[in-house]
């Protein structure tokens, strides 16, 4: 019994680490019409400056400030922050295909550095050592655990209640106006540009968050975190839980994530050993198989309101 | 040793550029970012694998090699074969997923149905042929000594050769048969096309078939100079992706510049920054080109 | 071949637009006979434009029908009609301006066989020579004028039975206006139908045998092109006002 609801909290944990980030690629795509392809990147930056600011002086190696766990999350969020503005300005005259290019070979280049730049991140080995703020508040794995659970719970309710106040302010509709025609809203005076950078740099600071959330619970990170695949499976669950709707955010991470651990968990079991290396590969299989089938079959696609006169009668023009 | 930078740049030049083509092509016709189209240089390679050693089984002449090169006649037949074996799978995924799609959601659908669908096909890849690398052959290769002190494999040797005559012969279809006439007047206006009587489905199977078999070529080429292993065509997205962006999507000259490009500047960068940090260099072009001229070297300005 | 009931071109009762629920066309009927001209004209947001689209078959029909030469073609796809004897010059984007004169011919000849549409390349060029003058170069580099006779050669590739011009002055001068308005006739000499959409209603009307109206996607007049010329209503169908001098009266 222990075992099963230490299972769940670990479940919950997760997914609900993921979710945050979900909420942010959905203030990003859902409200805001950007293509990210690049979550991983953002997640592991956040990741990374984690580790580096909370974590144990190492050799070589810059950073272990031992900072507390909050700074750690804020500097987190401000790191990753400071990275999408970079990257926003560079990008924000990109169309849709060529921004999604971009920002998939953004989080290549942060995988890369990650991968090279010892110094800072201590490359191929990743960073150690990383403390969970629980350990000091309770005893035993299953209390430390659901300690963290419910600082995940918190932090996930801040940005669910932050990102849903963000939307329904004027700010917010801005947003919505700009994403339907950003022509006719440029009228009005106020700067599409501006307003997507900023909700551009809003996603990616959630997501800096959920990063950093990660690695304090996990205890160490890798390059190894932050591939491709990894923004894959956040995608999916934005796409799973349906677009411009948070609530659906964290329902698809909850979903999808359940799927994920399921399909690992089936094949490990049912598949004979001989071929269980494969069993990451059978996984991402079964999980592409999934989403892609599922895009075909729901005909509205990834936004759930993309059929609009207007989108539609431009398609035609092209 | 920047001259050998530099053969070694026009030679993976040349492999980006084969593949290069069809994702040009597509891009400008579906209008949409073909992330899976890298997975057709993977399976083009694997397939040609799978035929070499049923063509191999022939024996007598057919098991010889050629020359100098490291393979004979089974390894330019199972490239036939592969072009095929890609040219199909392109059409299934094509009528299957992206042309629905194309019908039903938005192009960001379609983006990322095409994640989906690498995914797939490279972790088929492993699944069937598990992740260690390959090689075509066991041959031993004499480097020819060019002048400058530059060293190339005859097989390189052959990449590049093939490379130009596949691109002769492209230009030579696209701009003297009705066919190749016919997808560059798609490219520019399907409406268009299609009220002067132009099928324009049947002209964008035409696109895929010649796209999946430049990347079939591509990724024979690759495994043939280099070796074959599942994220083969993975780890050339980026360079794919730059080629074409560089040299505008819909223009064949362009993605072969764009290749020659890329190849040139991920190559010589190895004399400026570390090797570690090369992968990284198509994607900085792709982001200065992006910013300089948004519609690549061939492309045409959206009026 | 025409009687009243064989027209080469007879649209019926068309309720169509670019989106299955928003039509733009609500029931418009409009008949064209071998060798007329007949021009539709109307305010902006008539749906002038989309009727012309949906015989060329870019718009979809949700209900009546379009027949050329008895058959209804409502569900032949666009590609198609060029066959059946369809020609259609768009408003915009009506040459492949990435092509050369001689490219867009063999565009225009894509459904024929290859000597036959070779033929008819050779025929199209005694009649328009400044193609042929300049058959190599991109038809990017044309006048508007130019690109507008290159567009018409191509749509009459395929000799069709019909043919469609939307808007086909624009932008034109009103010596390149004219001398596209005579092209047109002789092609009416020639018997073919041809339907044309004009903003310049007045100068259409002079050059065309019948004339339509319509307005908000219905039909509202038509008659003999000279009748209209000389109409009252028209002016305030177009003006939304009283008018005492008729479009023919109006300065240009």
């Amino acid at each position: 019994m222990i075992g099963l609801v230490s299972y769940i909290v670990f479940f919950l944990i997760l997914s609900l680490i993921f979710g945050i980030a979900v909420l942010g690629l959905n203030l990003q795509w859902g409200f805001t019409g950007l293509f990210n392809a690049g979550v991983a990147g953002f997640i592991g930056i956040g990741a990374y400056t984690m580790a580096i600011l909370t974590g144990p002086s190492r050799d070589a190696v810059f950073g272990g400030f031992e900072l507390p766990f909050v700074i750690g999350l804020i500097g987190a969020m401000v790191v990753s922050g400071i990275a999408a503005l970079a990257v926003g300005i560079v990008t924000h005259k990109l169309k849709h295909e060529y921004l999604a290019v971009a920002t998939f070979g953004i989080a290549v280049t942060i995988q890369l550095v990650c991968l090279n730049w010892e110094y800072l991140t201590g490359g191929t080995l990743g960073l150690i050592g990383i403390p969970n703020p629980t350990k000091d508040l309770a005893e035993g794995p299953l209390a430390q655990n659901a300690l963290f659970l419910c600082i995940v719970i918190s932090l996930g309710l801040i940005t669910f209640i932050a990102i849903e106040n963000i939307v329904k302010s004027p700010w917010g509709r801005m947003l919505k106006a700009i994403r339907e025609d950003e022509i006719a809203s440029s009228s009005l005076g106020k700067d599409p540009a501006r307003i997507r950078l900023e909700a551009f740099v809003l996603g990616c600071m959630a997501m800096g968050l959920s990063g950093a959330l990660y690695v304090s619970f996990i205890g160490y990170v890798s390059p190894w975190d932050f591939l491709p695949i990894l923004t894959f499976q956040i995608w999916t669950m934005l796409i799973v839980g349906g677009s411009a709707n948070n609530r659906g955010a964290l329902l698809g991470a909850l979903i999808v994530w359940g799927v994920w651990t399921m399909s690992g968990y089936v094949i490990s079991n049912v598949v004979p050993s001989e071929i269980q290396a494969q069993g990451g590969a059978m996984q991402a299989i079964l999980i592409g198989l999934i989403l892609v089938v599922m895009l075909l079959l729901r005909p509205r696609g990834l936004i759930g309101e993309e059929l609009q006169v207007s989108r539609h009668a431009r398609s035609l023009n092209d | 040793m920047f001259l050998q930078h530099l053969a070694d740049g026009i030679l993976s030049g040349a492999i980006v550029s084969l593949g290069a083509i069809g994702l040009s092509f597509t891009m400008k016709m579906l209008r949409f970012a073909n992330f899976s189209h890298s997975e057709l240089l993977t399976w083009g390679a694997y397939a040609a694998l799978v035929f070499l050693s049923f063509f191999s089984t022939f024996g007598g002449f057919f098991d010889q090699t050629i020359g100098p090169f490291s393979f004979g006649l089974p390894l330019l037949f199972a490239m036939a074969c592969a072009c095929i074996t890609t040219s199909l799978i392109a059409m299934f995924l094509h009528l299957y997923v992206f042309d629905r799609l194309s019908r039903s959601a938005g192009h960001m659908t379609m983006v990322f149905a095409s994640f989906g669908v690498a995914l797939v096909l490279r972790h088929l890849v492993t699944l069937i042929w598990g992740s260690d690398p390959i090689y075509y052959s066991n041959e031993l290769q004499f480097a020819i000594l060019l002048p400058g002190g530059v060293r190339v494999m005859p097989d390189q040797v052959f990449l590049f050769g093939l490379t130009i005559f596949t691109v002769i012969f492209l230009h030579l279809f696209m701009t003297r048969t009705r066919t190749g006439i016919a997808m560059r007047g798609v490219a520019e206006s399907p409406s268009l096309a299609q009220v002067s009587g132009v099928n324009v489905n049947a002209i964008i199977l035409w696109v895929w078939i010649i796209g999946a078999s430049g990347a079939a070529m591509g990724g024979v080429l690759y495994g043939m100079t280099i070796q074959l292993r599942p994220e083969l065509g993975f780890s050339l997205i980026l360079p794919l992706f730059a080629a074409a962006i560089l040299g505008g999507a819909g223009s064949l000259y362009g993605a072969v510049l764009g290749g020659l490009i890329v190849g040139l500047s991920e190559n010589l960068s190895v004399m400026i920054i570390p090797t570690t940090y090369k992968p990284a260099v198509p994607f900085l072009l792709i982001l200065l080109i992006l910013f300089i001229r948004p519609e690549g070297i061939f492309g045409e300005r959206k009026r | 071949m025409s009687s009243a009931a064989g027209y080469i071109l007879q649209v019926k009762d068309l309720v169509a637009g670019y989106i299955r629920d928003l039509p733009i066309l609500h029931g418009v009927s409009v008949y064209v006979d071998r060798g007329e001209i007949v021009t539709i004209i109307g305010p902006n947001g008539a749906g002038k434009s989309t009727l012309i689209k949906a015989v060329a078959g870019l718009v979809s029909v949700s209900q009546g029908s379009i027949e050329l030469n008895g058959k209804n073609i409502v569900n032949v796809p666009a590609y198609q009609r060029a066959t059946q004897g369809v020609g259609y010059v768009p408003q915009t984007g009506n040459v492949f301006t990435t092509l050369s004169i001689h490219e867009n011919l063999i565009m225009g000849g894509a459904s024929l066989h290859r000597g036959k549409a070779e033929r008819r390349i050779e025929e199209l060029y005694e009649i328009y020579p400044v193609l042929k003058s300049r058959r190599r170069e991109k038809a990017g580099v044309l006048s508007g004028g130019q690109r507008q006779i290159l567009a018409v050669a191509r749509a009459l590739l395929t000799q069709p039975d019909l043919i469609l011009l939307d808007e086909p002055t624009a932008g034109l001068s009103p010596k390149a206006a004219a001398e596209l308005f005579a092209l047109i006739r002789d092609l009416s000499r020639d018997g073919v139908a041809v339907l044309i959409v004009e903003q310049n209603a007045k100068a259409a009307l002079r050059n065309s045998d019948r004339g339509y109206v319509l307005a908000e996607g219905e039909n509202r007049i038509d008659g003999a092109a000279h009748t209209l010329l000389a109409d009252k209503e028209i002016g305030e169908i177009f003006l939304g006002m009283r008018r005492d001098t008729p479009l023919e009266k109006e300065e240009a």
